[in-house]
């Protein structure tokens, strides 16, 4: 039977553990910043990286989008029809698309396929001392590595959330149309006079965020990387569990804080 | 026995009492959780020689180059390179130090995605040098002193170990540092590709002056290269003198790792 101290040691070494990672994230975003200030940008890497998240993500995100647009109208539009609300259907998806489906499924999908990829890919640098070679070139590996990503990721989440909620109002609005022939008339209308620019800057300044998020924690992991193979695909792991779990936290009290900004069904 | 033929073709670079000390180890420890791997190294490297560090595996002979580049902190004592104090130094104050010294991995670290002209020009490009005829000519230079001028277009993973290896001794000295940091590069390589990297290392000090340190194994370029050479052992400095001294040695422990001899017996 563990004594008192000892059930306490538990919760604590893991608190600690905590507050050391968010010290180890705090001074990435340090030396980020600073390799954001020094004006050597890399631009050929950062364009290389676009088109790794920004083009290679798009399928994802599309097909995320469309679906999730589709089925939240296909269940939607039953119970509002039971209250006769059914012709506001294109307003609440339209909204809910803008200010959370769309940024929070695009975010989490890249989450996967991005936050993965640079974890593994940063990580393997790691341990077959690649990272340290570029240190010994007097190569800082947050402004080679994570500068372009940062970056990179910046221009492309935006893009990807706008996408995710294009797609989605449109499998929408195909389900309306074509699934309960209501008249396009009417969703469109609705949809447009209740979705505002406020929804959509809550979109892409969610979209921003997360993409800065997904990039510093999955970085961090690739560059936190020992132990071989082994650590590369614990890192991996960690990246995507992590990020999608921040994300969805973060997401949270960025809805509570945007709502100040811009209030919901204030157009 | 063959390991220990005479020294005939070491160039006279040996520490004199006016030679300028160009690397310094004072005291440094070095602790990898409960193991302790470096107990109070004190070295002092001059300019343009060539130090062999020997010793048995897993006594901190890597670990002790890395604290020269700054790779690793120490956990006591100190570390100079040409006078500045590196491990007091932030990353990003490391560069003069890193303009002065160069590094080949013992996994050669030869970025993946780039070929192997790209991986020997990359220190070029990033040390700022623009003129991409300047960058060919160099990258040429360097890969014919390892005899690879040949494979500029392949990617790492197409190269065999010891190619791989070669490629990344042209990367580490086409800026021509002052100081060359070697970790097993004769490893892998076979006994013609082991000789062309001990001459290449043998040029580099007659005609640019070049200050070496080599981690390794293999007794015959010890013999053939060194002017001096470190045993490391439990942590500590064991050993530090010639290759003829080594030769001469008395030490039971230096003449069972020389001549290959394990305590274990059958």
């Amino acid at each position: 039977m563990d004594s008192p101290s000892g059930m306490l040691a538990l919760p604590g070494r893991t608190f600690l553990h905590f507050l050391v990672y968010l010290g180890q994230l705090t001074a990435l975003m340090g030396e980020l910043m600073i390799a954001v200030r020094s004006g050597v940008w890399r631009l050929r890497l950062v364009a290389q990286q676009i088109v790794a998240i920004g083009y290679g993500s798009q399928a994802v995100v599309i097909v995320t989008g469309a679906f999730t647009g589709a089925v939240f109208t296909f269940q939607s539009y039953a119970k509002f029809k039971d209250f006769g609300f059914e012709t506001t259907v294109g307003a609440v998806v339209s909204v809910a698309l803008c200010r959370e489906l769309g940024p929070v499924l695009a975010g989490l999908m890249v989450a996967g396929r991005v936050g993965a990829a640079m974890a593994a890919d940063i990580g393997t640098m790691k341990v077959t001392e690649q990272v340290d070679a570029l240190r010994v070139m007097g190569v800082h590996p947050v402004d080679y590595l994570v500068l372009p990503r940062f970056l990179a990721m910046m221009i492309s989440m935006p893009f990807l959330v706008a996408e995710s909620i294009s797609f989605g109002l449109i499998a929408s609005y195909l389900v309306t149309s074509f699934g309960y022939d209501m008249p396009s008339a009417w969703y469109l209308t609705h949809m447009l006079d209740h979705t505002n620019m406020e929804d959509l800057s809550i979109g892409m300044i969610k979209g921003f965020v997360f993409g800065m998020l997904i990039t510093l924690i999955s970085c961090h992991q690739g560059l936190a990387a020992e132990n071989g193979a082994v650590g590369v695909g614990l890192g991996t792991t960690r990246a995507v569990v992590i990020s999608s779990l921040v994300l969805l936290i973060v997401n949270f009290f960025l809805s509570i804080l945007l709502n100040y900004v811009f209030p919901i069904g204030s157009a | 026995m063959a390991v220990l033929t005479s020294a005939s073709t070491n160039p006279p670079a040996a520490p004199n009492g006016n030679a300028e000390v160009f690397i310094e180890l004072r005291d440094l420890h070095k602790r990898f959780g409960s193991q302790e791997i470096l107990c109070g190294i004190d070295l002092k490297l001059y300019h343009g020689e060539t130090l062999c560090i020997i010793g048995p595996s897993g006594e901190g002979k890597t670990v002790t180059m890395k604290h020269i580049i700054g790779l690793i902190r120490p956990d006591a004592g100190d570390v100079f390179v040409a006078g500045m104090h590196v491990n007091r130094l932030r990353e990003r104050e490391m560069a003069p130090i890193r303009q002065k010294v160069s590094m080949l991995f013992q996994g050669a670290a030869l970025f993946d995605r780039m070929t192997v002209e790209e991986n020997v020009a990359f220190p070029l490009w990033e040390s700022g040098v623009r003129d991409r005829k300047e960058i060919k000519q160099r990258v040429l230079e360097a890969l014919e002193a390892v005899d690879l001028a040949e494979h500029l277009d392949k990617y790492p993973t197409s190269l065999s170990g010891g190619m791989r290896k070669r490629t990344g001794i042209a990367r580490a000295i086409i800026c021509r540092n002052e100081c060359i940091l070697y970790d097993e590069p004769n490893s892998g390589l076979d006994p013609i590709g082991s000789d062309i990297i001990d001459q290449m290392v043998l040029r580099m000090q007659r005609r640019f002056g070049v200050t070496s340190i080599i981690v390794t194994h293999d007794m015959r370029s010890i013999f053939k290269i060194a002017n001096r050479v470190a045993m490391l052992y439990r942590g500590k400095i064991h050993f530090l003198g010639t290759p003829d001294e080594l030769r001469a040695s008395s030490d039971p422990i230096v003449q069972n790792f020389i001549n290959g001899r394990s305590d274990v017996t059958g």
